[in-house]
């Protein structure tokens, strides 16, 4: 097994403090990200491009390139840096609201190009930044500040399941939904998000990994009662599988 | 020079960007610029450049976003209601100050109006046009040949000025047909390296392109740099043309198809006995305010008349670089309707009658 590195090993990621709630899934995800960036030695010649959410300030944490752009806009700039610079690494950090709401058009159209990029998608049931609104992943029944009845699916439809949607798209390389509910879902999102890259850098076309994070702010829980949920009820309804995943040689 | 070749407009367009460096076009099929797609579409690969028909103009701009902060020369041109949806990503870029070059071949609005040429988003593009204070460069020429020069130069104030540059051409400009020479092809080896693109943090510190400043002081501080930059072109980038502006009876102001139809009223009302002016702005942002005052401060016209395919909206413009010196009249026609020569001769009289 790989070792764990300590926060201060990996290079990619900065020696700052952090600017997200306690238990927040963002911050794991960004280690694993510059894991992933440090490991595959991809650090001078990756461009992230930031979305609007919580992580907006994603560029603080990780030393690489950035690029921060319009609400949901995030994989149309992605393809442009990357048909600009087809050799370099280009990866989207997106939040539900961001990817599966305002940016449903953009993630659909890129994914259906192919689009030699990455995709990290943090699926957290609800609009974070904005104060824990309903987003399109929030669960039936779900109670959110849009949503203060419960979700209901006459009125606000159906969470939306985005490595499903996407899994037919022929120009769609790798597909993986995983959690950061665990300390073993947290090594399992570490090999998804590596392995994205790698596709990204063997040219096989688009690749997307969805992870569950939590959101014990918005959610209304504790730290602990959050991953309980994400474990519970959240994969329940996302299920927790890899979609597709092309062979690389 | 090279030789004199017969171009259509909007073929014209995407040839001139090509010889000037641009080799990604991102865009969306609208009516009246189609033209501009499809030849990118022939012509980028038989040159190694990139086009991509995107999902909308909304997912263009921002690919245009990508491409310009990864420092290459990029384009994308649409007409009217595409502009509208480009206007987030609009403010973004200047926000961001990323150079780029944006073709608006207007037609009539509002809403899905029609796709016959008008002059009617001259407040959309000089204004601002999406949220936040910022310009961009507007250039609004009248021939085929200003045409293809006037690409060369937004290429390169964009480069200059880092910020996006509007070309403001109507359905007419990018439907006729006229024979052009095209200005010496750019070297894109020969371009200044821009450093401040992300190329990735090889040798160098991180680069963010941002326009997040959550600090009001350092968010005014970028807005006050960006105000800056506006009084630099202000400054140095105000292009025009007069014709006649000191020996005339009344001054005509208008640009791109409406001037050129203004120039046929002059040559008419000269064989009636009538003497026309004209002042005519290229750069519609930064407009030549101060040009224009002198203009009317120079010459002996009693009164102006501005001429647009639009209900008036350049005429704002024009009223405050003349500060009320001179009436300042309308004639304007829209929704597709082309200007008439003797309707503009006929108002001119009008205006003359009142101040005589
Ligand atoms: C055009 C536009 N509309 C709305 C917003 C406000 N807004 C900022 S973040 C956000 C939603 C963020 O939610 P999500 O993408 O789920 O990310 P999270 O904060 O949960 O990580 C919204 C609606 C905006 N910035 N721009
Ligand atoms: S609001 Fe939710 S997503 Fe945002 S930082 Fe807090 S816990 Fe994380």
């Amino acid at each position: 097994m790989e070792e764990i590195k300590k926060d201060k090993e990996i290079k990619t990621l900065e020696d700052v403090v952090t600017h997200y709630c306690p238990g927040c899934g963002h911050g794991i995800v960004h280690r694993l990200v510059a894991d992933a960036i440090d490991r595959l030695e991809i650090r001078e010649k990756t461009i992230g491009i930031a979305p609007i959410g919580c992580s907006v300030l994603i560029y603080n944490y990780l030393n690489v390139d950035f690029q921060e752009v319009p609400h949901g806009r995030a994989p149309a700039a992605a393809t442009g840096i990357k048909r600009a610079q087809p050799d370099k690494v280009v990866f989207t950090y997106q939040g539900d609201g961001d990817l599966a709401s305002i940016g449903t058009a953009e993630i659909v159209h890129a994914a259906n190009r192919g689009e030699n990029i990455t995709v990290i998608f943090i699926n957290n049931a609800v609009y974070g930044m904005t104060g824990g609104q309903m987003a399109p992943t929030t669960l039936l029944k779900q109670k959110t500040t849009t949503s203060p009845y419960g979700r209901n699916a006459n009125i606000a439809g159906f969470p939306l399941r985005v490595c499903e949607l996407l899994s037919s798209l022929d120009g769609v390389a790798y597909l993986e939904r995983v959690s950061v509910s665990s300390p073993k879902n947290v090594m399992k999102a570490k090999r998804a998000i590596r392995h994205a890259f790698e596709v990204q850098l063997a040219k096989k076309g688009f690749s997307l990994v969805e992870v569950l994070s939590q959101c014990p702010m918005n959610w209304r829980m504790g730290s602990i009662d959050s991953v309980r949920w994400v474990d519970e009820v959240m994969s329940k309804t996302f299920p927790l599988k890899k979609f597709k995943d092309v062979e690389i040689s | 020079m090279g030789k004199k070749l017969l171009f259509k407009g909007n073929e014209a367009i995407a040839e001139a960007a090509i010889r000037a460096g641009c080799r990604y076009y991102f865009g969306y099929p609208i009516t009246p610029q189609n033209e501009i797609p499809e030849y990118m579409s022939r012509r980028m690969p038989e040159i190694g450049g990139v086009f991509i028909q995107a999902e909308s103009e909304i997912a263009a701009i921002n690919m245009v976003f990508g491409a310009g902060g990864s420092g290459v020369r990029v384009m994308t041109t649409t007409s009217s209601p595409g502009i509208s949806l480009m206007q987030e990503g609009i403010s973004y870029l200047a926000g961001v100050e990323i150079p780029c070059v944006i073709v608006n071949v207007m037609r009539g609005g509002p809403g899905l109006g029609g796709i016959l040429p008008a002059q009617s988003d001259y407040f959309q593009a000089t204004k601002g046009g999406g949220h936040g204070d910022y310009y961009c460069i507007v250039l609004g020429p009248s021939t085929l040949q200003e045409l293809v020069e006037v690409v060369f130069l937004a290429f390169d104030l964009a480069d200059n000025y880092r910020n996006p540059v509007i070309i403001l051409a109507d359905g007419v400009i990018g439907q006729m047909m006229e024979p052009i020479e095209f200005p010496p092809e750019v070297d894109i080896s020969k371009l200044p390296p821009k450093k401040w693109a992300t190329t990735g943090a090889k040798g160098r510190k991180k680069i963010i392109l941002k326009s997040l400043f959550l600090d009001p002081e350092k968010l005014e501080n970028h807005n006050l740099h960006l105000q800056k930059k506006y009084k630099r072109m202000q400054e140095k980038e105000i292009r025009w043309e007069e014709i006649n502006t000191k020996d005339c009876d009344l001054l005509l102001v208008a640009y791109g198809t409406a001037a050129r139809v203004s120039k046929k009223a002059v040559a008419v009302a000269k064989e009636r006995g009538i003497s026309l002016g004209i002042f005519r702005p290229l750069t519609l942002y930064p407009f030549p305010y101060n040009q224009l005052k002198k203009a009317v401060e120079n010459g002996r016209a009693k009164g102006i008349l501005v001429v647009e395919m639009s209900l008036g909206q350049m005429i704002e413009d024009v009223k405050l670089s003349v500060e009320g010196i001179v009436p300042v009249g309308f004639y304007g026609r829209t929704g597709g309707v082309m200007l008439v020569v003797d309707e503009i001769i006929g108002k001119a009289e009008n205006i003359l009658k009142e101040v005589m």
